[in-house]
């Protein structure tokens, strides 16, 4: 797509605005709707339209699938750690009331790790399932 | 009054993307009418005020699910095989399934009932005690993160799982330098350099 100056020049206005509303979603999950899944899936959004529009080479080049992976797998880490240190601190698996002073501090606090562990898994698993598709030699015929 | 107009006006719209879908022979316009029967289910969920749904459906099915069904059909070709006759078994098995899914609907209590069951169950207690125990507007959140912070945890390893299968079935790598003598299930040796790079030449040619 070399040409198509329009779609260029308006995927490069976009993604910033893609970018940052994917944030707001992630952050805004504990006031209105939206949360980790939405927010990772519209973060790797945004890098799939940078594919589409610039080639997967560019792409690849701004984001190697193996951070991808890296994310995938990073998420779940984060998410099961949450789990462990609330155990290690006393509570029930993901009993958050005791990672602060007060319950509903820790409440906020574990649902925030939590979440960033979902956004950190589905953004890594869009874009590395993405990267899987469009990375295959196209077939002859 | 209105909000059944918006529903019949939905449904009808579904049930027109669903038979379009089904009469299409170019899969390009299918994968594209499948991702306008994601945002009109979308929009029934936000008329049902499910809006954290409706989200998550026109996040993955209408964005993410579309865009990888046109990259398979890259793969693997745009255009349909016209059928060489017509499938009567499949026709009888979907509308007896569908007529006895229609039938299990009849039992069920009017939508949005407070005396239904499953709003009597766990589900008050989420609504009145969420500001008390979490703190937070969103009750949905709420309830994902933290009363059924277990499940949210499955449901983060089955996205990471679906990444594993693909990634085993489609994904290009270098070759694995270490590979399975044959004869045994335990050891592994250093695969032999020089036939692999035969099998490279022989993959690229």
């Amino acid at each position: 797509m070399d040409d198509n100056v329009i779609l260029r020049v308006g995927a490069k206005v976009l993604i910033p605005f893609i970018l940052l509303f994917a944030l707001y979603v992630q952050f805004h999950g504990d006031y209105g709707p939206g949360g980790g899944f939405q927010a990772g899936v519209i973060f790797a959004a945004a890098f799939v339209l940078y594919a589409l529009v610039y080639g997967l080479d560019n792409a690849t080049r701004v984001l190697p699938p193996s951070v991808s992976y890296a994310c995938a797998a990073l998420g779940v880490i984060i998410y099961v750690g949450v789990g462990y240190v609330t155990l290690g601190l006393g509570a029930n698996f993901l009993g958050y009331d005791v990672l602060a002073h007060d319950p509903l501090h820790g409440q906020h606090y574990g649902i925030m790790f939590v979440e960033l562990g979902v956004v950190t898994t589905v953004f890594g698993v869009m874009t590395g399932l993405f990267h899987a598709f469009a990375d295959r030699p196209r077939p002859r015929r | 009054m209105i909000i059944e107009l918006v529903d019949i006006a939905i449904l009808v719209l579904l049930g027109v993307t669903g038979l379009t879908i089904i009469r299409l022979r170019n899969l390009f316009a299918a994968a594209m009418m499948a991702g306008i029967y994601s945002l009109l289910s979308a929009s029934l969920f936000v008329v049902m005020d499910a809006v954290d749904v409706a989200f998550t459906e026109a996040a993955v099915g209408a964005g993410i699910s579309t865009v990888l069904m046109l990259g398979t059909l890259a793969l693997v070709g745009h255009q349909e095989a016209a059928p060489r006759r017509t499938a009567w078994l499949p026709l009888f098995v979907v509308s007896v399934t569908g007529a006895a899914l229609v039938y299990g609907t009849l039992d069920m209590p009017p939508f949005g009932n407070p005396d239904n069951p499953v709003h009597q169950h766990v589900a008050p207690h989420y609504l009145e005690e969420t500001p008390n125990e979490i703190g937070m507007p969103n009750v949905v959140t709420a309830v994902l993160a933290s009363y059924r912070g277990y499940d949210t945890m499955g449901e983060t390893a089955v996205v990471f799982t679906a990444l594993v299968g693909v990634l085993l079935l489609l994904a290009r790598g270098p070759r694995p330098r270490w590979t399975r003598p044959p004869g045994s299930w335990w050891a592994l040796a250093p695969e032999d350099e020089k036939e692999s790079k035969e099998e490279e030449g022989d993959a690229r040619g």
